[in-house]
């Protein structure tokens, strides 16, 4: 039992430090009193550690040539413990951040456990109307706004087009097309022809567009998962992996996909606008015209790839509310968008961000505006953020040979029913 | 035994004290039990106080707070919540034993028992017999004996998630240690993690690792004290060496060997780091043990299901309790003072 009471004891020092913590932010706190801002604002960002998160420790940091008496405290959360961890913190006002770098998906969710603070009218939400349209409606939640798109994006095919140019090989449009190329690929090279993550659902999305199937539809609120279309979804990527087109991993899915892809041990991968730098930083892409990006092939019934993006929003309980508006309002203004998008190649939200010649000159903006545009749009709804626990399982399931895709299918529909109150 | 023995002597002198004073002051009433108790024992009572206000606060609380949730409907979405402008009162429900029956009932915590008890009885069997096996090694004179030892005790010495991490990346198909040793032998990757039977074997693998340590100190310290004169009088009288392991060593190892089978079940059990740092329960939900799940009911699922989450954390504890008394038995059915 000596174990018993170490664990006590630790509890216990764990809950007078985290008390001590919770003093100490409400100390430094202090806001503006003769309308100049001060205090200390943190900003947990999940951006890709390595890459990204060097140029917006930067910029953010930046802020305070504006505002020298505030402290910007940047902190790098991993994106895949950022939604929980901010969830942790939001929930016990202890050690939460000011400013929260929420996925799309999140921000409703956040939003409904009021967890954020309203934006319409404050200093964070400046020209409301120069936002895309797209980029905004993940932002509303119940009649109010309650984060600022800071970066928007969709997914496609990234290929080493010296692989391709050695296999003889043009990029493949549909995904019979990208399984004859895998094998050429194979043949000719000896590589593998595609990466695809088994431990991420969302890079299931373009497959399960690509057969005309959906999570869930919003407008007549039913399931649709467990449609024909979502179990051929799941024989698509199952047959991909079975017959060698791809390969993938049930753990370390980004870590491994980067890794192989940029010593040019793939030659494919689906991914987004957040991998561009880190994959430019691989040594199979020192020349960075060796990076080619293509739409994501088309499955039988369509091409789709799915909508996303960050928004910057603003906790609730946080203590130096002002500071945390302007800080907003600073990463997502328009000069703010075409300095990320000049280093990390990231695709502005605002209309008038699209006018500068930085981004106008960004080949990575050029392909992927036209993507976005017509990229599919989840419904934003607070569970929209709770629908790929339940995927991922069954889809690495199907994946690893444990069930069978209608199975699958049946399983996550039965999921989400629970989940969504009512739903047909 | 120890504790029901001063136990009685207290009670003892307690009434010693009582019938004393009484045959003192005359014709008093009698005094209630309680007061005769706590006027007897008050300083022993204001000592322990403390401890047992301490237990109540960080035990009592969570625990029956726990019970409680586990009977309701809670969730991430109908607690209470107050942060900075926003306020939401709590609206769940009560709902009595209706968790408890969706748990039983459906196979999804039955198929998560099954296998954390496969998990359970595989690890504890495997590092028992590592342990005892190493122990007795180590326990014979032979060269650089203190110098095995360190490098045996070594993996207990590593922090666990340190450990698991390393492991980790042994075990990663592409890049990791272990495959490249075989592909370096002309054998095929093996999916250590990606495969659901290869994945158990690799979660059970870094387990035993992490436990034999203990098993062996703890059984070379049992082993130590066993008196060499029984094992003189058994060569004298002709045993073979498996006998005087069979009759003498064993016997001997009764006590400690009891102890260290009983704890290491319980830690096994609900060894959460081994399990959620390797694999996080998967692939799908192949390794995942009723910790892990609980855990992932209360903070990977959204909304957090608290109320389910709970009600597996009732359910383990129930579960390890059943077990400790069924052991604790059979074992005083076998003579021990237990």
């Amino acid at each position: 039992m000596r174990r018993g009471i170490t664990a006590t004891a630790l509890v216990a020092a764990l809950a007078l430090a985290a008390t001590a913590c919770g003093s100490d932010s409400e100390s430094d706190g202090t806001s503006k009193g003769s309308g100049e801002l001060s205090g200390t604002v943190t900003w947990w960002d999940t951006s890709t550690v390595g890459s990204e998160d060097k140029v917006f420790k930067k910029i953010a940091e930046d802020f305070t040539k504006q505002h020298p008496k505030v402290h910007i405290k940047y902190v790098n959360v991993p994106f895949g413990d950022a939604q929980n961890k901010f969830k942790n913190a939001a929930q016990s006002g202890s050690d939460a951040p000011d400013v929260i770098r929420s996925e799309v998906a999140w921000t409703p969710e956040f939003a409904d456990l009021d967890y954020l603070a309203p934006l319409d009218g404050t200093a964070a939400l400046q020209r409301p109307d120069d936002f895309l349209k797209q980029a905004a409606a993940s932002t509303k939640y119940n009649g109010k706004t309650y984060a600022v798109p800071q970066v928007i994006d969709s997914m496609g095919i990234f290929y080493n087009k010296k692989i391709f140019k050695e296999a003889g090989v043009e990029v493949p449009q549909t995904i019979d097309e990208l399984k004859t190329v895998s094998k050429k690929i194979k043949d000719k090279t000896g590589k593998t022809g595609m990466y695809l993550r088994g431990d991420d659902a969302y890079w299931f999305l373009s497959f399960l567009y690509g057969e005309g199937g959906d999570m869930v539809d919003a407008s007549t609120k039913s399931v649709t998962i467990d449609n024909p279309e979502g179990v051929k979804a799941m024989k698509v990527v199952k047959d991909l992996v079975d017959s060698g087109a791809a390969k993938t991993d049930a753990t370390d899915g980004w870590e491994n996909m980067q890794s192989s892809f940029k010593d040019g041990k793939v030659a494919m991968m689906i991914n987004g606008p957040w991998a561009v730098a880190d994959t430019y930083a691989g040594k199979e892409f020192k020349d960075k015209a060796n990076l080619g990006i293509a739409p994501v092939p088309a499955g039988s019934a369509a091409q789709g790839a799915p909508q996303g993006g960050h928004n910057l929003a603003v906790y609730a309980g946080s203590k130096n509310l002002d500071a945390s508006y302007a800080f907003v309002d600073y990463m997502t203004s328009a000069d703010t968008q075409a300095k990320v998008t000049k280093e990390l190649s990231l695709l502005p939200t605002r209309t008038s961000a699209y006018a500068k010649q930085d981004v106008v000159d960004n080949e990575i903006v050029g392909f992927f505006k036209p993507v976005v545009e017509t990229a599919v749009e989840r419904p934003w709804i607070p569970e929209t953020g709770s629908l790929f626990a339940p995927l991922v399982t069954e889809y690495t399931k199907v994946l690893t040979g444990q069930t069978a895709p209608e199975k699958a299918v049946k399983t996550t529909g039965d999921s989400y029913r629970k989940l969504l109150k009512g739903w047909k | 035994m120890a504790v029901h023995t001063s136990q009685s002597v207290a009670k003892a002198a307690g009434d010693d004290v009582a019938r004393g004073r009484s045959r003192g002051t005359g014709n008093p009433p009698p005094p209630s039990r309680l007061r005769r108790a706590l006027s007897t024992h008050w300083y022993a009572w204001t000592m322990v106080a403390p401890v047992v206000v301490v237990i109540g606060v960080i035990i009592g609380y969570p625990l029956v707070r726990g019970i409680y949730l586990s009977m309701t409907d809670a969730n991430e979405r109908n607690v209470e919540r107050s942060i900075g402008v926003n306020h939401s009162p709590a609206t769940y429900k009560f709902v009595g034993l209706d968790n408890y029956t969706e748990a039983l009932t459906g196979n999804q915590f039955l198929g998560t028992l099954g296998w954390t008890l496969v998990w359970t009885v595989s690890c504890v069997a495997i590092t028992f017999s590592l342990g005892m096996a190493l122990a007795n090694i180590l326990n014979r004179r032979i060269a650089g004996r203190s110098a095995y030892r360190m490098a045996l005790i070594l993996p207990w010495a590593i922090p666990g998630f340190v450990s698991v991490f390393a492991w980790r990346f042994l075990y990663n198909e592409d890049r990791g240690l272990l495959n490249k040793i075989l592909s370096g032998g002309g054998i095929d990757g093996i999916p250590w993690l990606n495969d659901p039977t290869w994945a158990k074997f690799a979660v059970i693998a870094v387990n035993v690792w992490l436990g034999v340590p203990f098993m062996m100190v703890a059984l070379l310290g049992g082993l130590q004290s066993i008196p060499s004169e029984q094992y003189e009088a058994a060569e004298m009288d002709g045993a073979t060496a498996w006998q005087r392991f069979r009759h003498i060593t064993l016997p001997g190892l009764r006590p400690v060997s009891t102890t260290v089978i009983l704890l290491s079940t319980i830690w096994t059990f609900n060894m959460f780091p081994v399990i959620y740092l390797l694999t996080r329960g998967g692939p799908g939900e192949a390794t995942q043990i009723l910790v892990t799940q609980a855990y992932k009911f209360s903070f990977e699922i959204s909304p957090r299901d608290f109320a389910q989450s709970s009600t597996w954390g009732v359910l383990i504890l129930v579960l390890l309790m059943i077990f400790a008394a069924v052991y604790r038995r059979v074992l005083r059915t076998q003579g021990d003072d237990w």
